[in-house]
């Protein structure tokens, strides 16, 4: 089963109440009620001269729970081998971290695994939360709200909100309506603010109206309809019609820049599948200086209940599109000299049962490891791998709390107020270099 | 980084109006054109002028009655079974499993090839039949006599969510396309016995592989926390043991098929009650706790207003007082799905203007009822399908197990384009790629949308004013602004003054841009 960007019914309700908007500017679009989210110092993150220095967050969603044991191998413990007879990977496929490492990755991550190896990839092992909910829906919320309830804005959308608010100092991308960026066809809960709205798409050149195209006299009458302002009184008596001009305004403006990024071809060859593609349109964009600082992506097919295969199999060839588009993406980052600028967070709902299910597959589990890369990272292996016998009802204990590397990233990668944004005091992992 | 520590945005005003609780019958001389448009918006995908008038003159009851009671028409079959093929994904028989065993064993390269590659073939036809279908259901949404009866197929088909991703077999999938239809407005119990049955279903969450030694959770886990009580009405014991009462419940070929072999027979308990209960136990279980009723009348309730309660504001507690009668109407019917919606579609409630505009349109109700209120052509039904599944809503797929979220989820930067442009395509033939062939042998006709002004007030349809009102009170489910009718009036200008039938399309192509008109 394909999880895209699920919103539980809870979480559904509250934001489609919780989002009023009674600003000073009411006849606005959302992009420009939104101010600075600058840096507003040189970073020195770009290799080649003319390129922006400001920071870029790539998340890449793992949806339907990815069996975090058989990505990053224990390869050493009995246990993993007795626990998983049909699935597990034979310790002389395993690609082993380093002589002395005691865990490796599935052989299709050899891509991911050169990351490693030049330094870009740091491993955060277990990464969980307490309490771990079992229902793909109700974890992802967690995930995408960090919050134990799953009820309330994204994340990243708190960040945004949290940027926009009291900064006088309105920059570029706050005006282009696009700090961040969705590839799909929903936003994720995690970009959805109280107030920030993600653009998103699923691919550029669907990104227009074809009315233009019918006659002249209609292009001032449809730029006078999207660029209509929201009144007092649509703004309290309709909050659905306020809703779908700001959507129609920013959809507006974010449409000639994005389509004028795609137009490029990337620098170089990505592999033919779903996540490169992706990970291939977010190179374009940053290429083209796109003032964005979250990019999110989603790859599905994560929920493998029956015959997920070990060495090869259907979980193989996700790993090798993982690996492999990975591994492209920071190609092109480097041709550019942007890879400084970007880094990539990789994460699922949740992990899988230890032991395999009796249709040679898994169920679903608990904690399982994230991965961070790019050359600001702390390369290597952080926090420890969970005991394969001292488990919760058969399944991994974490041990890491996934929101200690969401304050890493807001604190030390995006320079937000982690505390302000996740609600709570996380002491950041420590997975990214300090200056 | 700084925030402003008070958030000035946070209201001080009076609390808003709120609709009226009142499920009393809205009178006869209430019911304007107004409220038969609001009633077909929602209760149906829309309906050309001549068809609000209709209703609008037969009155509430009736108009309600001619709704809900679908069996009274029989003019539209219910089946397309003749013309999809029931055995493509069928299962290798036991010599043929024989010989593919023995083809392995023996190392025979050749014979293992050659059933690997029969199955790819039949993988790659049912791909074809399930875009047949889609397509096929999408035609019916377009032509069928009973709206309501497609789109609670619509409503069942997003609450007991499969997809064709995980099943991968379309003939299920349209099997449990029937099902839906013939319950569509019947009983949420036979519902809910029928899909513990249903192979879609079975295979979607994977209970065919729920054993007495290795049970699976999934279904039992879903059926309560998504198709029937809702999270926190159910314990974790209660799927545990829920999934035992599922063990067995699988399929052969394409029917249902009860392995006693593999059902645990054990004592059980569910919801407070024991025994050796099986599927049918598990969900009588369900069937007596209170919480299904209010679950299944709240899912009822949002998708026909887009209205949810919450305590917080007195407009959600409203919502929640309505909400409850409604369960009550349920459980004293027995989970009689009619009642409930004879109630609600009925009532002062529903029509209270604040409920009218308010809710987003589906996909499907923005493609279906474009056609069927502008009465464009129906082009290319690929091109429809494809674009549906680019605004987030592809048949037979739902994103996941809970259905589509529907509201504001559908919007996006990008999909407001694509439903835009879909009806773009529907009134002249173009795609963002170019001209459809269509866009020549069959162009739009605005005659027939504008008969019945031309009825009312002949000369009318020469009038830019006239015109422009006229359109925007068909098309709308609110009441359009003074800046909207100007900026349609100085396009009519712009593009010579007279209204031609280029112009009324112009108009229509602008009027389906407006933000106001995604509401229903």
């Amino acid at each position: 089963m394909d999880l895209h960007n699920a919103h539980s019914y809870t979480r559904r309700a509250f934001l489609a109440r919780g989002v009023t908007l009674a600003s000073a500017s009411l006849t606005v679009p959302y992009f420009i009620q939104k101010s600075a989210l600058a840096m507003t110092r040189p970073l020195g993150l770009s290799s080649q001269a003319g390129v922006p220095e400001d920071r870029v967050l790539v998340v890449v969603q793992l949806g339907g729970g990815n069996d975090g044991l058989n990505t990053l191998i224990p390869f050493a413990d009995d246990a993993y081998y007795n626990a998983r007879p049909g699935i597990a990977i034979p310790r002389d496929q395993v690609l082993r971290l380093s002589r002395n490492s005691d865990v490796g990755l599935h052989p299709s991550l050899d891509g991911l695994k050169s990351l490693y190896d030049d330094g870009l990839a740091a491993i955060v092992q277990g990464a969980g939360y307490p309490n771990p909910n079992r229902s793909h829906f109700a974890s992802m919320d967690i995930w995408h709200t960090a919050d134990s309830s799953g009820v309330g804005e994204g994340w990243l959308g708190k960040y945004f909100d949290a940027q926009c608010h009291g900064n006088p100092d309105a920059d570029k991308a706050a005006l282009e309506g696009h700090a961040g960026i969705t590839i799909g066809r929903e936003a994720p809960s995690a970009m959805i603010g109280r107030e920030y709205k993600p653009v998103s798409f699923e691919t550029a050149d669907l990104f227009r109206w074809t009315g233009r195209e019918l006659h002249d006299a209609l292009n001032q009458p449809y730029d006078d309809i999207v660029h209509t302002e929201v009144d007092q009184e649509i703004e309290e008596m309709s909050p659905e019609h306020a809703f779908l001009m700001r959507t129609a305004m920013d959809a507006r403006v974010a449409s000639d820049k994005i389509r004028n990024a795609m137009d490029q071809r990337p620098l170089v060859n990505y592999p033919g599948n779903g996540l490169a593609r992706q990970l291939a349109m977010v190179g374009s964009m940053i290429r083209a200086g796109l003032e964005t600082r979250v990019y999110y992506v989603t790859l599905g097919g994560f929920d493998t209940h029956r015959g997920q295969g070990g060495v090869n199999g259907s979980h193989s060839n996700l790993m090798n599109q993982v690996g492999s588009s990975l591994r492209a993406f920071y190609n092109d980052l480097q041709a550019q000299g942007n890879d400084g600028r970007v880094m990539t967070m990789m994460f699922s709902e949740f992990g899988r049962r230890v032991g395999q299910n009796a249709s040679n597959g898994t169920d679903h589990g608990t904690a399982a490891p994230m991965f961070l890369m790019g050359p600001m990272v702390n390369p290597g292996l952080h926090s420890r791998y969970p005991s394969l016998t001292d488990l919760d009802q058969g399944d991994l204990k974490h041990t890491i709390d996934f929101r200690t590397v969401y304050a890493a990233a807001l604190e030390n990668w995006l320079g937000a107020d982690a505390k302000k944004v996740l609600d709570k005091p996380y002491k950041p992992a420590n997975v990214i270099k300090r200056a | 980084m700084t925030q402003a520590q008070a958030e000035p945005r946070e209201p001080r005003r009076p609390e808003p109006r709120v609709p009226t609780a009142s499920l009393r019958p809205i009178a006869d001389d209430a019911f304007t054109y107004d409220h038969a448009k609001h009633l077909l918006n929602r209760a149906g995908f829309g309906g050309t002028p001549q068809q609000i008038r209709a209703l609008a003159d037969w009155g509430p009851e009736k108009a309600v009655d001619h709704l809900l009671n679908t069996e009274a028409i029989t003019t539209y079959p219910d089946n397309g079974a003749e013309s999809f093929a029931a055995d493509i994904m069928r299962p290798l028989t036991q010599r043929e499993q024989q010989q593919y065993r023995e083809a392995l064993r023996s190392g025979d390269e050749d014979a293992a090839a050659r059933f690997r590659q029969r199955r790819q073939q039949m993988q790659r036809s049912d791909r074809e039949q399930i875009r047949d279908m889609q397509q096929w259901w999408l035609a019916r949404m377009i032509e069928t006599p009973k709206p309501l009866e497609e789109k609670m197929t619509l409503f069942w088909h997003s609450h007991f969510a499969s997809g064709y991703r995980k099943v991968e077999n379309s003939i299920h999938l349209y099997m449990q396309n029937r099902m839906f239809r013939e319950l569509a407005l019947g009983n949420f119990g036979d519902l809910l016995f029928r899909i513990i049955r249903d192979p879609a279903m079975l295979k979607y969450l994977d209970n065919d592989t729920n054993r007495a030694r290795s049970p699976n959770e999934n279904l039992a886990r879903e059926i309560m926390e998504l198709f029937s009580l809702g999270e926190g009405s159910y314990s974790e014991n209660d799927i545990k043991n829920g999934a035992k009462a599922l063990t067995g419940y699988t399929y052969e070929g394409n029917d249902f098929y009860f392995n006693d072999d593999q059902h645990d027979a054990t004592i059980k308990r569910v919801l407070g009650k024991q025994g050796n209960l099986d599927g049918d136990g598990f969900v009588r279980a369900i069937l007596e706790q209170p919480a299904c009723a209010q679950y299944i009348s709240q899912k009822l309730y949002r998708h026909f207003t887009g209205e949810f309660p919450e305590e917080r504001s007195e407009h959600g507690r409203v919502t929640l007082r309505v909400i409850r009668q409604l369960a009550s109407t349920m459980r004293k019917a027995r989970y009689s799905i009619k009642p409930v919606l004879k109630q609600l579609f009925l009532s002062e409630h529903f029509y209270d203007p604040i409920l009218r505009a308010n809710s987003i349109k589906s996909p499907a109700e923005l493609v279906v009822g474009a056609v069927r209120t502008l009465n464009t052509p129906v082009r290319d039904l690929t091109v429809l399908n494809d674009a549906m599944g680019l605004m987030g809503q592809t048949l037979f797929q739902p994103p996941n197990v809970a259905g589509w979220s529907g509201e504001r989820t559908w919007i996006n930067t990008s999909t407001i384009y694509v439903r835009q442009n879909a009806v773009t395509y529907l009134l002249t033939g173009r795609t963002p790629a170019g001209l459809d062939a269509t866009a020549a042998t069959d162009p739009y006709d605005p005659a027939p949308l504008l008969d019945d002004l031309e009825k009312s007030d002949p000369g009318a349809q020469r009038d830019p004013d006239k015109v422009v009102r006229y359109l925007l009170n068909v098309t709308l489910a609110g009441t359009p602004s003074q800046t909207r009718i100007n900026t349609l009036k100085t396009f009519i200008d712009n593009a010579g003054g007279r209204v031609t039938k280029g112009v009324i399309t112009g108009l229509l192509a602008l009027i389906a841009a407006l933000p106001e008109y995604q509401l229903k």
